[in-house]
């Protein structure tokens, strides 16, 4: 096998095993094939994909961001009580909560490069302390009622008479986008995988390691808040419990498509692929009515622990050598 | 001698840590368009005039010139500006990105934090191309050999306009094509009049591609000298510190034990590893202690490491008393009854925060198995044994290893084994960095060892060591076995001829 082909294989499992499972789908329930599924799969995902963006990025530098999915909570609640009981303008409730996320996200880098702990356990606080605030503020959902929220949430893309892109999935797209610049385009992408590759020698080559790290999770906040909103416009309410078990989901999205855990070693295009199996599955088993939605968190966990397991087996070839 | 400016001046460098004087006003000079060696034993000082020179530790003491002007490198990062890159054995690139990016990354072309790619890739083959190197530029560095590697970390550190380039042990890993290989840069580099230190273990290489060579020891300059004045066995002789003597003259120091033909203990036939060892053939018999001598990278402590299963062997059979032994890990080696002290006391001997008593029942309480512990009174009675027995000076059995004396945490290590009672016991370098009251008394130990019947593997880099406690000694010079020497034969100078190789015809 080329060394080229072998690098780029874990994409291209991803990307076979997403058009066995799109082919199989369609070819087992009647009009899975069509326009409105497609885009219905990235507007159902798009808060999943959004902080997926970021925890890509994240991954790349060797480390993890258990924070995104109390991040979302967050926003969501944070927004929607802003606006609806305190009348602020919308467009600075949202400002804010992505500077919210933000901050986070960089105070969190910030402590784990200079005191050199473990993301794992960092992020683990941040996720807590979201999370925390988010029940803080309210135990109940909020319904909203703000008309630039309610234009914004009913407004859609149409693509065929029958399918349409919801502005969340317009988002999700130009996330990926801006992910893909990001991490395969500039200096900043190049040095996440320098670092998560070998920290060590990064620092000997004079990259800006601290500069990078913190960056990188402050990106990863900025996400979350924006899969925050993302989620509130879909759902129409803001709640604090949305984003439960999220960045898990993400971290499984990316895995799948193909990014090394530990760092080094990934590509944005895998985490399109990656989510676009996810809600393949969810949608399936939707139209298959019949068998029980936890079916998608199995199929996944087996997908997932599939590609740990060709990525060791890819990363001792490359290590023989 | 050339006539050439000095490109690199070291003037009385001096750097002490707590307790040790690392380098002691220090004196180095590279002149432009040279290849010189820096060469000498184990704590001579070379990795700390090293640091001294890529900004890693600032010197206490003296003055560093570049091209005429003073210079202070303060990092790594710094030392580079200056002009000063430097190449590791190990290779501090980044194995999972494409050879390219290596070779750029931290300087990419392009505007705005975006990277230009096909300009990256037009810089990287004209990097490599200065060295005469033909890479697929988008190969994953990872992919590559070692030396390949090696030879794209040269390329990234001359591309910082570099005027001088330290390789530090470049060639550790790698085989003789690839040496010769990297040989051929260093002589093109030379001849664009670059500056090149170069350190190594292997003679061989300083003679075929060295101008000059500084020899430090103990962390002082022993003196600079041009290689084709200075013999092999010279060379060796300033490195080891030693008067050189015809070997046919000297004093037989060693009493010769009584050696019946017994079985070996040990039997290792066509022992290898690439990159550690040649294929080497060893006999070990009860009642003896065979000495291992060589240089600093001549292969002992990687003999042990084999013999022991810390390493795999990539061919080779080991017997143990007659048997062909299954190796595998050292814990096939102890179940086998073999020991090995480290030489790295440290870091892969000693527990230190644990008690002596801790550390001395450990190895026999692993081979016994975790379902059938000692009983307290039972390692109390073998601790209170081996503190008298080996005079080991420790307030109680209690007491955490590393509030002892390093003679004394050498014993204590020395205990753990025996109390495994082992049929053979290998010692590497066990008097480094104790003092000579204790050295005596672990001396004398291994005499008591040979007349209890074990085979006793010593590795020393110290000849009269050697000399002094083996009944038998076998030469290692650049990883293959290039001499025995027993009885009468058993002298310094011979074993220091043997270690220096090479043909007389040098001198």
């Amino acid at each position: 096998m080329s060394p080229a082909l072998q690098r780029r294989l874990p994409l291209l499992a991803t990307a076979a095993v997403l058009a066995a499972l799109y082919v199989t789908a369609c070819l087992s329930y009647d009009n899975f094939f069509s326009a409105r599924v497609a885009a219905n799969l990235f507007t159902d995902n798009a808060a999943l994909g959004i902080a997926a963006v970021g925890m890509t990025l994240v991954i790349f530098s060797g480390g993890i961001d258990l924070s995104v999915g109390a991040v979302v909570g967050f926003t969501s609640i944070f927004v929607a009580t802003i606006v609806e009981k305190h009348h602020v303008h919308p467009v600075l409730a949202a400002a804010a909560a992505l500077a919210v996320g933000t901050a986070l996200g960089a105070g969190m880098g910030a402590l784990i490069h200079f005191f050199r702990q473990p993301a794992f356990l960092i992020t683990l606080a941040g996720m807590f302390l979201m999370r925390g605030g988010a029940f803080w503020i309210s135990t109940q959902s909020a319904g909203l009622t703000n008309p630039l929220f309610n234009r914004l949430s009913l407004w859609e893309l149409p693509l065929t008479d029958r399918a349409a892109l919801k502005m969340s999935a317009l988002v999700l797209l130009a996330f990926l986008v801006l992910g893909g610049l990001l991490a395969h385009m500039t200096r900043f992408g190049r040095n996440l995988l320098a670092l998560g590759g070998n920290e060590q020698s990064a620092r000997l080559m004079g990259l800006p390691v601290g500069a990078t790290r913190v960056g990188v999770y402050a990106f990863s906040g900025f996400c979350a808040a924006f899969a925050g909103l993302a989620l509130m416009l879909n759902s129409g309410s803001g709640n604090s419990r949305d984003g439960v078990a999220l960045e898990l989901d993400a971290i499984a999205v990316v895995v799948i498509g193909g990014t090394l855990l530990s760092g080094g070693r990934g590509h944005m295009l895998g985490t399109l692929l990656g989510l676009l199996i996810f809600g393949v599955i969810q949608s399936a088993i939707r139209f298959d009515g019949s068998l029980d939605p936890a079916w998608t968190r199995i199929i996944i966990g087996a997908l997932l622990l599939g590609f740990i397991l060709l990525q060791r087996l890819l990363l001792r070839r490359l290590e023989q050598r | 001698m050339t006539s050439a400016p000095p490109l690199l001046t070291l003037r009385g460098i001096g750097k002490k840590f707590p307790g040790v004087t690392a380098l002691d006003g220090v004196d180095f000079t590279v002149r432009a368009g040279e290849i010189h060696a820096l060469l000498g034993e184990n704590g001579a000082g070379k990795s700390t005039l090293i640091k001294v020179l890529t900004g890693v530790y600032a010197a206490d003491a003296g003055t560093i010139h570049l091209a005429g002007q003073p210079v202070r490198p303060a990092s790594p990062k710094d030392a580079e500006r200056c002009g000063i890159s430097t190449v590791y054995q190990e290779v501090n690139l980044v194995a999972s990105l494409s050879v390219a990016e290596n070779l750029c990354l931290g300087r990419q072309p392009g505007r705005l934090g975006f990277v230009n790619w096909r300009a990256l890739r037009r810089h990287a083959r004209a990097a490599l191309a200065r060295l005469g190197l033909e890479l697929d530029v988008d190969a994953e560095l990872g992919s590559l050999s070692v030396a390949l590697q090696q030879m794209v970390a040269i390329a990234r550190a001359l591309d910082l306009s570099a005027k001088l380039l330290i390789l530090d042990e470049p060639t550790a890993s790698l085989d003789e094509k690839e040496v010769a290989d990297l040989f051929a840069i260093m002589r093109r580099l030379r001849g664009e009049g670059l500056g090149i230190v170069f350190v190594t273990h292997f003679l061989d290489q300083v003679y075929a591609v060295c101008d000059r060579i500084t020899v430090l020891r103990n962390g002082a300059l022993v003196g600079e000298f041009a290689t084709a004045d200075l013999p092999r066995l010279a060379l060796v002789g300033k490195m080891l510190g030693r008067e050189i003597t015809a070997p046919d003259h000297a004093p037989v120091t060693v009493a010769t034990g009584t050696n019946e033909p017994t079985a070996p203990v040990l039997t290792a036939r066509n022992l290898s590893r690439a990159g550690a060892l040649h294929p080497l053939d060893l006999d070990l018999h009860a009642g003896e202690v065979l000495g291992l001598a060589g240089l600093l990278g001549s292969g002992r402590t990687e003999t042990a490491r084999l013999l022991f299963g810390l390493d795999r062997r990539d061919t080779g059979e080991l017997r143990v008393k007659g048997r062909p032994a299954r190796i595998r890990a050292p814990r096939d080696a102890i179940a086998l009854g073999l020991a090995l002290c480290s030489e790295d006391r440290k870091t892969e001997g000693i527990l230190t925060n644990l008690s002596v008593r801790e550390n001395l029942i450990i190895a026999l309480q692993a081979r016994q198995g975790a379902t059938r512990p000692l009983r307290r009174a039972e390692q109390e009675k073998l601790c209170e044994h081996y503190i008298r027995t080996l005079r080991i000076k420790t307030p109680t059995a209690e007491t955490p290893v590393k509030n002892l004396s390093g003679g004394n945490q050498q014993k204590v290590l020395l205990a753990r084994w025996l109390a495994t009672r082992p049929a053979l016991i290998i010692l590497d370098e066990p008097t480094r960095g104790i003092d000579i009251g204790a050295k005596a008394e672990i001396e004398q130990l291994i005499a008591q060892l040979r007349a209890d019947g074990l085979a006793v593997l010593f590795i020393s880099s110290e000849l009269d060591e050697v000399v002094r406690n083996s009944t038998r000694a076998v030469v290692l010079r650049e990883r293959r076995r290039v001499g025995e020497f027993s009885g009468d034969a058993l002298t310094a100078p011979r074993l220091m001829h043997a270690m220096a190789g090479g043909h007389q015809a040098h001198g």
